[in-house]
C-alpha cells in the first residue's frame, strides 16, 4: 500500500513544527473537507479532537496531527474482522454491489486470482447481464485466475444466474462464489428491487451469503453516504471495498459511512493489476488522508 | 441530481423571505448556509470560497432597494453568480471544412467513457452525421467488446485491433477517412491523473489524431478531487469541454461547478441515464435555474419535441378543446409521454415541483396499469365511457388484471379532465391558472421554424408556472425574479 503512504507532503508539513492556533484548526478542517470527509463528520471529528487535545495537553501542531490520525484510525479499525469465508461446508457467497463504474468486476477478478492461488475452489457468477460486454470482461478475469464462470444467456435474469452459480458451486464442492452485479444508481427503484431479489434468491440457494460488499470509488463525494445507506437498506451490506485509492482522491467519505452506518471498510483497490488489492489498513489509510 | 442543492436553498430563502430589510448579519448567515450547502454538494472548498466572496461583493455593492424584497435580491445575486460560474454559453460543435471531425474522450476509470462514446456517436448520428467509433482502450478487459456491442446497437461502425493504443487511434482515423466517416470518436482507457506513464500515452494518442474536440468524462458523483483531476487533464490535453455522466443519480453535482470554475471550459454534454438516448447538450442557464428550484422546462420541451409528432399533437389539442377527447386519445397521449423517458426524470424538470415531489418515487408501472385498463375496453366503451356499467366494469378489471375500483377511479378522473378541458375550450379568457395549464399543453410543440435562441429565455415559460394538483409550493415562487 505504498501509494497510500504520502506522509506530510501537503501543506500540513509546513505546520508540523508550529504551535496550535486558529490557523491550525482551519487547516485541519480544510484537509478533511478536501479529502471528502464531509461537513458534519469533519465538524464532529475536530470537536472531539479539541477535547482530547485539551486533556492530553497537546501544544504543537505535530502532536495534534498525530492525535487526529490515531483518532480516525481507531474509529475505522473498531469493527475490523476481515472478509468471511464459510464455515459450514456450503460455499460462501459474496455479492458485489455498487453504482456504475466503481470497479466491481475488476475487484472480483483480483479476488478470484488471490483465492485461487491460496488453494480455494472459486466460482464466479456473471450477474451483470445488463452492461454490454460485462460478462466477457468477467470471463477474461476468470480465465486469468483459472476459475470457473457461470453465466446466463444474454439478457438473462441476474438472480437466476447467481442462483445457478451457487447451486453449481455447491454441487462441485467449491469454497467461494463471487457474484458480480450490474452497476445501479441507488435512486432507481426498479433496479434496487432487482438487487433485493438477487439477495433473496441467493439466500435461498445452497450456499451461505457471507459478504455483501459495496464497491465504492475513492473519488466519490458526499453521495457515497447515500449510496451506502440505500444499498444497506436493499441488500444488507457487510462491508465496503474502496477502489482506485492509488489516485489523488483520498476516499474520506468512508469516515462518514463508518460513522453513520457502522459498516467496516474491508478491502482497498490500488490499481489495475491482478495483485493491486489489499486488506484495509486504518493506519495506512489515515497517513494518506491527512497528508 | 441538483435537487438536494435546490431544496437546501429553498430552506434558506424561506427564512429570508420573512425579513423586511436585509442586514449585514443576515448576509453573513446566508453566506454561511450557502457555504455549507455547497460543501455538502461536493463543490470544491476553494471554489466555495471564491463563490462566497463574489456573492458577498455583489450583495454589498447593491443598494438595498426599498421596492424589492431583500430575499429576492439575494436570490437574484446567487442566481446570476451560479449562471456565470457554470459558464455563459452552451458549447457548439463546429465541424471543420475538411472532415472528419475528430473527438477524443479521456478520463478516470469508470467515469463512463465507453458508454458515452456510443452515446455521443448516436447524438452525432441524429444530427445527420456519419460517425465512426475507435476503441483505443486496450487496457480494460473486454472494453473493445463493449464498444462493439454498443456500436452494433446504434448502427455505428467500430474500429479497433489488438495492437497498441496510439497505433489503434491513428489507424482508426485512416480507416474513418477511407470509409467517408465525418466524425471519429476515440475511446481511451481510463487513467489516473497521477499515473505519469498513462498520461504520457494519452498525449501521444492526442498527437497522433490531432482531435478537434477533447472531452474529459467526469462522474457527477465525484467529490473534492474532481478539481485536481480536471486540472491535470486540462494541463496535459487542453480540454475543450467536459461530459458529465450519471446525472440521473441523486448526487448534488457540485463537481460540475468546481470543474467549470477551475478549468474554465464548458460542460458540453450531460448523460442522464443508462439508455443510449439519455444524453443531451448541457445548458448552464437551465442547470442554474434547476439549482434554484426553477425547474428545467426547456429540456422537457425539447424532449417532448423529439418524440411528439406535431400533427398528432395539434389534432389532440383541438380535440381536447372541443371536448371530444376520448379514452383512446388519452391512451395515445400516455404513449407519447412514455417515450419521453421515465416519469421521475420528467418530474425533476418541472418548475415549481416541490422537493417532496421531486424526491417521490414514481412508478412507471402506474401508466402501464392505466393503459391496460383502457386496452381492456371495447372501442365503443372507449368512445362513450358512460355506457360502462357494473358488469362491464368487472370484465374490464379482469382483463386488465386489476380491481373494478381502479377502473371506476380512472373513469372518474377522465370525466373530470374532460369537463375541465371543455371549460377551457369554451372560455379562452378564463382564470390565469387554468390559462397557464392550457399554454403548457400548447407549448409541448414549438411551431416549426421557431428559433432555438428564443427558447433560451426561460421567461417565456417561466411565468406560467405549471401547477400540479395539490403540489403548489406557495412559499417559494421565483417568478418575481424576472
Amino acid at each position: 500500500m505504498s501509494n497510500q503512504r504520502r506522509p506530510f507532503t501537503g501543506f500540513l508539513s509546513s505546520l508540523v513544527s508550529r504551535g496550535v492556533d486558529d490557523a491550525t484548526w482551519d487547516e485541519l478542517y480544510e484537509t478533511l473537507i478536501l479529502a471528502d470527509a464531509g461537513v458534519s463528520s469533519t465538524a464532529a471529528l475536530l470537536e472531539r479532537l479539541k477535547q482530547r487535545a485539551k486533556e492530553a495537553r497537546v501544544k504543537d501542531a505535530e502532536g495534534l496531527i498525530a492525535l487526529l490520525k490515531s483518532q480516525i484510525a481507531s474509529d475505522l479499525g473498531g469493527c475490523q474482522d476481515g472478509t468471511a469465508l464459510s464455515t459450514n461446508g456450503a460455499p460462501a457467497v459474496w455479492l458485489f454491489v455498487g453504482v456504475n463504474g466503481v470497479g466491481k468486476t475488476t475487484t472480483i477478478g483480483k479476488l478470484a486470482a488471490r483465492y485461487r492461488q491460496s488453494g480455494c475452489r472459486v466460482v464466479l457468477a456473471a450477474g451483470d447481464t445488463f452492461r454490454a460486454a460485462a460478462v466477457e470482461q468477467l470471463g477474461m478475469w476468470a480465465d486469468l485466475a483459472g476459475v470457473e464462470l457461470v453465466k446466463g444467456a444474454g439478457g438473462a435474469d441476474p438472480s437466476s444466474v447467481v442462483f445457478d452459480a451457487i447451486q453449481h458451486a455447491a454441487a462441485i464442492g467449491a469454497d467461494l462464489v463471487m457474484a458480480d452485479t450490474a452497476g445501479r444508481i441507488h435512486n432507481r427503484i426498479n433496479l434496487m428491487e432487482e438487487l433485493a431479489k438477487i439477495r433473496r434468491v441467493a439466500d435461498k440457494a445452497a450456499g451461505t451469503v457471507a459478504e455483501v460488499l459495496l464497491v465504492m470509488d475513492a473519488s466519490t463525494g458526499q453521495n457515497g453516504l447515500v449510496q451506502a445507506r440505500e444499498f444497506t437498506h436493499t441488500a444488507g451490506l457487510t462491508g465496503v471495498v474502496l477502489t482506485k485509492l492509488d489516485g489523488s482522491a483520498k476516499g474520506g467519505i468512508v469516515i462518514a459511512i463508518n460513522d453513520e452506518l457502522d459498516i467496516p471498510i474491508k478491502l482497498v483497490g490500488l490499481g489495475e493489476g491482478v495483485g493491486d488489492l489489499a486488506e484495509f489498513n486504518p493506519q495506512e489509510f489515515v497517513e494518506g488522508l491527512v497528508a | 441530481m441538483f435537487d438536494s442543492l435546490s431544496s437546501r436553498f429553498e430552506g434558506i430563502f424561506k427564512r429570508l423571505k420573512g425579513r423586511g430589510v436585509l442586514r449585514d448579519a443576515d448576509v453573513d448567515e446566508v453566506l454561511q448556509e450557502i457555504r455549507l450547502a455547497l460543501l455538502e454538494a461536493d463543490v470544491n472548498l476553494h471554489v466555495v470560497g471564491s463563490l462566497q466572496a463574489r456573492i458577498r461583493d455583489r450583495c454589498v455593492g447593491v443598494e438595498v432597494h426599498e421596492a424589492l424584497n431583500p430575499a429576492q435580491q439575494v436570490i437574484k445575486i446567487i442566481h446570476t453568480e451560479l449562471v456565470q460560474t457554470l459558464g455563459g454559453e452552451t458549447l457548439e460543435i463546429v465541424h471543420p471544412a475538411k472532415p472528419p471531425t475528430v473527438v477524443l474522450l479521456a478520463g478516470l476509470q469508470g467515469s463512463g467513457k465507453t458508454t458515452n462514446a456510443a452515446k455521443l456517436a448516436s447524438w452525432f448520428k441524429q444530427q445527420g452525421r456519419n460517425p465512426m467509433l475507435v476503441g483505443a482502450d486496450l487496457q480494460r478487459p473486454a472494453a473493445v467488446e463493449q464498444l462493439r456491442t454498443l456500436g452494433q446497437a446504434i448502427g455505428v461502425p467500430v474500429f479497433s485491433e489488438p495492437s497498441e493504443p496510439v497505433a489503434v487511434a491513428h489507424k482508426g482515423l485512416v480507416e474513418a477517412r477511407a470509409a467517408n466517416s465525418d466524425v471519429v470518436i476515440c475511446d481511451t482507457a481510463g487513467r489516473l491523473a497521477v499515473d505519469a506513464e498513462l498520461m504520457e500515452q494519452v498525449v501521444e494518442i492526442s498527437a497522433a489524431i490531432e482531435p478537434h474536440y477533447t472531452f474529459l468524462v467526469v462522474d457527477a458523483m465525484t467529490g473534492q478531487d474532481a478539481v485536481a483531476t480536471a486540472e491535470v487533464f486540462h494541463a496535459t490535453l487542453e480540454l475543450d469541454g467536459v461530459i458529465l455522466t450519471k446525472v440521473d443519480g441523486d448526487a448534488r453535482g457540485g463537481a460540475v461547478l468546481s470543474i467549470k470554475e477551475v478549468v474554465g471550459r464548458p460542460i458540453a454534454f450531460s448523460s442522464t441515464g443508462e439508455k443510449i438516448d439519455e444524453f443531451e447538450l448541457f445548458h448552464p442557464d437551465r442547470v442554474a435555474n434547476r439549482i434554484l428550484g426553477m425547474g428545467d422546462t426547456l429540456t422537457l420541451i425539447e424532449r417532448a419535441e423529439q418524440v411528439y409528432e406535431e400533427a398528432e399533437a395539434k389534432a389532440a389539442a383541438s380535440k381536447l378543446l372541443e371536448g371530444q377527447f376520448t379514452l383512446e386519445d388519452f391512451r395515445d397521449q400516455m404513449h407519447q409521454l412514455k417515450k419521453m423517458g421515465s416519469l421521475q426524470n420528467l418530474v425533476g424538470m418541472l418548475p415549481g415541483a416541490s422537493a417532496e415531489l421531486r424526491n417521490a418515487e414514481i412508478e412507471d408501472s402506474r401508466i402501464a396499469q392505466v393503459e391496460a385498463i383502457i386496452c381492456s375496453m371495447t372501442p365503443q366503451e372507449r368512445a362513450t365511457p358512460r355506457i360502462i356499467d357494473g358488469s362491464r366494469r368487472q370484465r374490464i378489471a379482469v382483463g386488465a388484471g386489476t380491481r373494478p375500483a381502479e377502473v371506476s377511479q380512472l373513469l372518474r378522473q377522465f370525466s373530470e379532465m374532460q369537463k375541465m378541458m371543455k371549460r377551457l375550450g369554451n372560455k379562452p379568457s378564463s382564470a390565469s391558472k387554468k390559462k397557464s395549464k392550457k399554454r403548457h399543453r400548447g407549448s409541448r410543440v414549438t411551431p416549426s421554424g421557431s428559433q432555438p435562441s428564443k427558447l433560451g429565455q426561460p421567461s417565456k415559460f417561466g411565468k406560467s408556472k405549471l401547477v400540479l394538483p395539490g403540489l403548489e409550493d406557495e412559499d417559494f415562487d421565483l417568478s418575481s425574479l424576472r
